[in-house]
């Protein structure tokens, strides 16, 4: 059994304007120990389906089932939630701000959770884990720095503080969402070698949300790729990188400076933009982008289907199942199947 | 050249007081940096939050009176020239924001926005001006018919044409884009990258790139420019700085910069740096990365090395030599 699994997830904003259909009917696991990567452009519902399923979404439309450890995330009422929240499950956001309350000391902070999740701890324990969880993580001389406030804290200290918070109760799931995107290289280098050691350490599951798949290239399992609030494609890193099946995460890939090879050389964007998701195109949402739009694709969404790259490798459109990879001879088939 | 910078120095005071101000420190945010560029040419910028670069930036366009140091463009001495007579170099030096959000104003149409420059110089009006403007916007990849709608209703990577475009409108000579693809999205940001290269092309223009993701710059740039805390500390062409990157500093940003590439990410070895970039208000004595490198020795606390001259310069007493292994004597490389 999967320690998360996600099934037919759709969660939708009614508004002024229409209904925003954030994500459409989302499947995926997530295994113990092991690290998913979540990636797609901005707007593709890779926060609002992680908040979802942990009820962090006020106001939402959720439907679909979020089994952890077997049991359905949705069906638990607002107390059972919170207590899952924190202890068996913790999140780490972009922005550490936001999420470490400004008027109370860092270590604190921490002490609370275990108050609040393990009532029997002694504050003098708590105060001894504040400490060890702050060292654990390389905040310099940690029996001094419990008694900062966050914003004495530089930016990559605070994510560093909330990656101790996230680890005090020894969760079996962290999700990550966009943890070092605020952060410059050289300490977002840092960041995800912490997050690596003490995910293999601990042995805990990770969802990393992320839009850079640079990030992911280095730390990631198994690759989710969203567009519009669906799975465009699913695979192993390697697989992923290198045999992708759905012309949207080849797009991206071939997007990233350096991918063409020669510097200078004309990158290959994905012509056009994201579509609206109060108005959403037919069929295969990504077809006004796709090169290798068929008649097929504006009328039936592709499901998502086994695909010749090996493992759990599923995309979800219309060409071949053996049209993988970034060559030539790839290409060749994608575009057979459209001239078709 | 159409550009020289010359030992630019920038300090802002730190002051308190309501009523009377006074002058309690400063921050060293641009402190003796000099490059030039010839015309037609890209020279990227790096460095992390806080090192300079808009402030470098601000400075070059004249948008900030400097503390000392000297600015030719195109021969001419700009520095500090007052507003009347800057002017008319305004017409050839534009800048690019990064956010495509904040830096156009919301209630105004982006016609009128892309028509200010021409408008405040009077380069034209009435229906030439509008004729103009739409080609700007045809130009740069927008339609022309949508002159009249707002800023809320385009997306990030429309909202980054337009200021391209309002850039482009005197027909500059020399355009300073100050991360002008951060805010967006990978495929966004290659579309960005591409209009701005062939804008290049075919305008012959020069371009001062400010990013902080040297993947992006590499991709853009001639030679590549690295600062930290107010300083460039190494400056070569834009291959050369990745393949033989000589300051311990750019070698670390180097091995930092994530790779969207599985089999490479693992082959690397990379120098984990410890700490946080120090503050501008009280920089580390001598070498200024001191603190952090880790090839520092007791030479490095003391002397500030000699800044970075010409071709391939680095500023730095014991330069990176090649085959020289730094994951070793840092604190060691991503455990597999
Ligand atoms: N409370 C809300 N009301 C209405 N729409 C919402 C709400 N929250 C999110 N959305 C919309 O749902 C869509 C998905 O948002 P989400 O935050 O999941 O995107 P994302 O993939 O995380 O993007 P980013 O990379 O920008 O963080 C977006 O179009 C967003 O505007
Ligand atoms: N108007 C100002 N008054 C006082 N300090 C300033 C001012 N503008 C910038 N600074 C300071 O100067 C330093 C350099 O800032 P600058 O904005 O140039 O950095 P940057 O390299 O562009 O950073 P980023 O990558 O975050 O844009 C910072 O410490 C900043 O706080
Ligand atoms: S289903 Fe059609 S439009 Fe969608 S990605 Fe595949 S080929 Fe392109
Ligand atoms: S001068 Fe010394 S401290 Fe500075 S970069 Fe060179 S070796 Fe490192
Ligand atoms: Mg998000
Ligand atoms: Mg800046």
């Amino acid at each position: 059994m999967s320690l998360l699994e996600v099934t037919d997830l759709k969660v939708s904003f009614p508004t002024s304007d229409g209904l925003v259909q954030a994500v459409r009917g989302l499947s995926f696991t997530v295994d113990r120990g092991r690290t998913l990567a979540i990636v797609g452009e901005s707007g593709s519902g890779k926060t609002v389906s992680t908040q979802a399923i942990l009820g962090l979404s006020p106001g939402a439309d959720i439907s679909g089932t979020a089994l952890f450890e077997g049991v359905d995330l949705l069906e638990l009422d607002r107390e059972q939630l919170r207590r899952i929240r924190g202890a068996e499950i913790s999140v780490v956001f972009q922005d550490p701000l936001t999420s470490l309350h400004p008027l109370y000391k860092v270590g604190r902070q921490i002490e609370e959770l275990f108050h609040v999740h393990r009532p029997d701890t002694s504050r003098a324990e708590a105060r001894k884990r504040a400490i060890e969880l702050l060292g654990l993580v390389g905040i310099p001389r940690p029996d001094r720095r419990v008694d900062d406030y966050p914003h004495q804290f530089s930016g990559g200290m605070r994510q560093r503080a909330m990656i101790a918070m996230s680890l005090a109760l020894n969760p079996k799931l962290i999700v990550a969402d966009e943890p070092t995107t605020a952060l410059d290289a050289t300490v977002q280098a840092q960041i995800l070698e912490l997050i690596g050691r003490v995910q293999a350490e601990f042995d805990i599951a990770l969802i990393l949300i992320t839009h850079d798949l640079g990030v992911v290239a280095g730390i990631a399992d198994e690759v989710l790729v969203m567009y519009a609030g669906l799975v465009a494609e699913r695979a192993d890193r390697r697989t992923l990188y290198y045999r992708p099946h759905h012309p949207y995460t080849k797009g991206l890939l071939e997007s990233i400076p350096g991918s063409t090879g020669t510097r200078g050389d004309r990158l290959r964007p994905i012509p056009g933009s994201p579509p609206s998701l109060i108005d959403l195109p037919s069929g295969c949402a990504f077809h006004p982008r796709c090169p290798y739009a068929m008649p097929v694709c504006a009328a039936e969404r592709p499901p998502p289907a086994k695909v010749t790259g090996g493992g759990g490798h599923a995309s979800a459109c219309w060409l071949p199942h053996e049209a993988v990879g970034l060559g030539p001879e790839a290409d060749a088939l994608r575009l057979q199947a459209k001239e078709a | 050249m159409l550009l020289e910078v010359e030992n630019v120095v920038k300090h802002f005071p730190i002051t308190t007081g309501l009523l009377v101000k006074q002058t309690i420190g400063q921050v060293s945010a641009v402190d003796g940096v000099s490059f030039d560029l010839s015309p037609g040419e890209t020279l990227g910028l790096v460095g992390e939050t806080g090192c300079g670069k808009s402030t470098l930036a601000r400075c070059v366009a004249g948008l900030h009176p400097i503390t000392s140091g000297r600015v030719r463009f195109d021969g001419d001495d700009i520095t500090n020239l007052p507003r009347a007579r800057m002017r008319a170099y305004r017409r050839d030096i534009q800048v690019i924001f990064q956010d495509p959000y904040g830096s156009l104003n919301p209630r105004r149409r982006v016609g009128s926005i892309i028509a200010d420059p021409l408008v405040v110089h009077r380069v034209s009006r009435g229906t030439e001006l509008r004729r103009t403007v739409q080609e700007l916007m045809e130009r740069v990849g927008l339609n022309p018919e949508h002159y009249n709608r707002f800023p809320a209703e385009f997306s990030g990577g429309q909202r980054q044409r337009i200021g391209v475009a309002r850039a482009l409108a005197l027909r500059p000579r020399l355009i300073i884009c100050d991360e002008p693809v951060s805010a967006l999205d990978v495929s966004i940001q290659a579309q960005i990258l591409n209009l701005l290269k062939d804008l290049q092309d075919e305008f012959g223009l020069t371009y001062l790139f400010i990013a902080h993701d040297l993947s992006v710059v590499r991709h853009i740039s001639d030679r590549i420019a690295v600062m930290y805390l107010g300083k460039i500390v190494e400056l070569a062409g834009a291959d050369e700085l990745h393949e033989h990157p000589r300051h311990p500093y750019t070698n670390a940003l180097l091995s930092a910069t994530a790779v969207a590439d599985p089999d490479e990410a693992e082959r690397r070895r990379r120098i984990i740096l410890t700490g946080d970039v120090p503050s501008p208000i009280d920089p580390p004595s001598g070498c200024r990365f001191h603190p952090r490198c880790p090839k520092a020795r007791e030479r490095c606390s003391s002397e500030e090395p000699p800044p970075a001259l010409r071709d391939h310069l680095v500023a730095c007493h014991f330069p990176v030599e090649a085959g020289e292994d730094l994951t070793t004597s840092g604190s060691g490389g991503r455990p597999a």
